[in-house]
């Protein structure tokens, strides 16, 4: 197939790994790295009441996007920091009431890895698994909760496979309870509406550079009624009513502001034209014999699909689709040999889970990308189950489950 | 994860890929690895009556390292008698593919896999002609 000269390669289908700042957003921010360069604590002269109005104009649009009063924003350098901040600052807090906590196994690594910190300092954890579609079953989380909870965690929208929690349930029980519910809506923000308001979620982790933002800036929902306290984590000056120390980065805040406005603004129409591209490359690849999709495909978002193609291994599929940009797992664990936690927590076969392919589109792809895509993988699906021995075997009917595999 | 020139070219240009009928007296089969380690490598020789490897073809599922590796042993194989395949070290691929320490793993199944494929020819001539191995047996030679 010739390669359209419209088309720029590789084509980006890892919008989920991160996405272009949206020229928007770079415009907003220039200003403020020379012209407009005041540091927003400088409370004595012009620089600094510039540059303080831009953070609060960002903060009143990030707080906009998601039903929040801007009191309740604070700055971070991203979902990880935020993510942090929120668990560590409220089991701090909180552990004379209590020391157990309650999460997912399919979490970022931001939250389970902070969690497995927490263990470390003495806290308890459970973990809950999840059901065969990715979403948690209600009844089991209920039924972990305990008098001496004080903190959930889940994610709103997985990384991976893009399903969607049912946090306003989750937020009734736990409000009931007086636990405290952190929600890492990393993967979330400008995908589907969040309202604030009317969850019953006490802590909200935000990142701007998956929203066609900048890297390097996040954002932390801290609600104050029903008021959640938390420790801080970071000490020095006392910025951001004294829970995140450090000169503010206006540039950055400027840019997520910005990115979050257009998100609140364009987010029913983008989605619109994203699910139609996710749906038009799922029509495509289903095509292909053997394929599965990994997690529930209602609920989840518009511009998430996550594909395995049984009897090839993901690694050497991405090395064959060099042209298209997507990842295998998720992009903090690939470097390593495991498969993917996240679909081994699905239920899904080691193969399958070692045959996945994430695929995220966003705002600047195209049909001809998504139909050259299609192209692309049914050649090189091929082509690699024609050097697969596990394709031979399934070929010639043998149960691959009954081969006594030698592990190494 | 960046690849070397060479593995790129054993992936994109793999060698002798392909089968030979397993219950052929003069065809040795190795099957190691396993699909919840992410690598399953067959590889297969034929011997001929002077006790030379005159041919081999190989399937793999794994990354491309691990195709790469077995790519390269069919051609390495490929003229030598068995105990010269059978010095074959997983080292040698390590250097000639310029494998990061994170894919050695995929060397040492390609050395295996020559080994394994070796044990079956030499068990074949050990039994009475025409005696095949069950396939599903097989996985486990390593």
């Amino acid at each position: 197939m010739a390669k359209s000269d419209r088309m720029r390669f590789p084509i980006y289908l890892d919008y989920s790994a991160t996405t272009p700042a949206d020229p928007r957003v770079v415009d907003a921010m220039l200003p403020y790295l020379h012209e407009k360069f005041g540091n927003p604590a400088s409370r004595s002269h012009a620089f600094g009441w510039e540059t303080e109005r831009a953070v609060e104009q960002a903060r009143e649009q990030v707080a906009a996007l998601v039903g929040a009063d801007p009191r309740e924003i604070v700055w971070t350098s991203g979902a990880t920091e935020s993510i942090n901040l929120a668990l560590k600052g409220a089991a701090q807090f909180y552990r004379d009431k209590g020391r157990h906590l309650v999460t997912v196994r399919t979490e970022h690594k931001a939250t389970l890895d902070t969690t497995r910190e927490l263990e470390r300092c003495g806290f308890e954890v459970t973990y809950l698994d999840v059901k065969p579609d990715g979403l948690l079953d209600l009844q089991q989380l209920e039924a972990a909760l305990r008098p001496d909870t004080i903190l959930v965690s889940v994610m709103m929208v997985n990384n991976e496979i893009g399903v969607i929690q049912d946090i306003e349930a989750i937020g009734e029980l736990c409000r009931g309870r007086g636990i405290v519910f952190h929600v890492d809506a990393a993967q979330a923000s400008g995908k589907i509406p969040i309202d604030l308001a009317r969850l019953k979620v006490d802590l909200m982790s935000f990142s701007a550079h998956k929203t066609y933002g900048p890297k390097g800036v996040g954002a932390l929902y801290v609600r104050r009624k029903p008021r959640v306290r938390l420790e801080a984590q970071i000490h020095g000056g006392g910025h951001e009513r004294g829970l995140r120390s450090g000169t503010l980065p206006t540039h950055q805040i400027v840019g997520m502001g910005e990115a979050f406005r257009i998100a609140k603004e364009e987010m029913s129409s983008d989605n619109e034209r994203i699910r139609a591209l996710r749906d038009q490359l799922w029509s495509g690849l289903s095509e292909i014999p053997e394929v599965y999709l990994n997690g529930d495909m209602h609920r989840r978002v518009p511009h998430n699909l996550n594909v395995s193609f049984n009897f090839v291994e993901g690694e050497s599929l991405i090395m064959a689709i060099k042209e298209v940009a997507v990842s295998s797992g998720s992009a903090c664990t690939s470097a390593s040999l495991e498969p993917s936690y996240v679909l081994r927590a699905l239920g899904r076969s080691d193969e399958l889970a070692h045959s996945s392919i994430r695929f995220t589109v966003g705002r600047f792809t195209t049909r001809e990308e998504i139909a050259y895509t299609i192209e692309l993988l049914r050649r090189k699906v091929s082509r690699l189950r024609d050097m697969s021995p596990l394709w031979e075997m399934h070929g010639e009917g043998v149960d691959l489950d009954s081969v006594q595999w030698a592990a190494h | 994860m960046s690849y070397s020139a060479k593995v790129v070219d054993h992936y994109e240009n793999p060698r002798n890929v392909g089968s030979f009928d397993r219950s052929d007296a003069s065809v040795g089969t190795g099957m190691v690895g396993a699909p919840a380690c992410g690598d399953v490598m067959k590889l297969q020789i034929r011997v001929n009556q002077d006790g030379i490897i005159e041919d081999a073809r190989f399937k793999t599922y794994g990354c491309g390292s691990a195709i790469a590796s077995s790519s390269l042993v069919t051609e390495w194989v490929k003229g030598k008698t068995l105990d010269q395949a059978m010095q074959i070290r997983n080292t040698q691929i390590v250097e000639e593919l310029a494998l990061p320490p994170v894919k050695i793993h995929c060397s040492i199944l390609a050395e295996d896999a020559i080994k394994a494929a070796i044990a079956d020819y030499r068990a074949k001539r050990e039994d009475e002609p025409g005696a095949s191995l069950a396939p599903s047996k097989l996985a486990a030679a390593a």
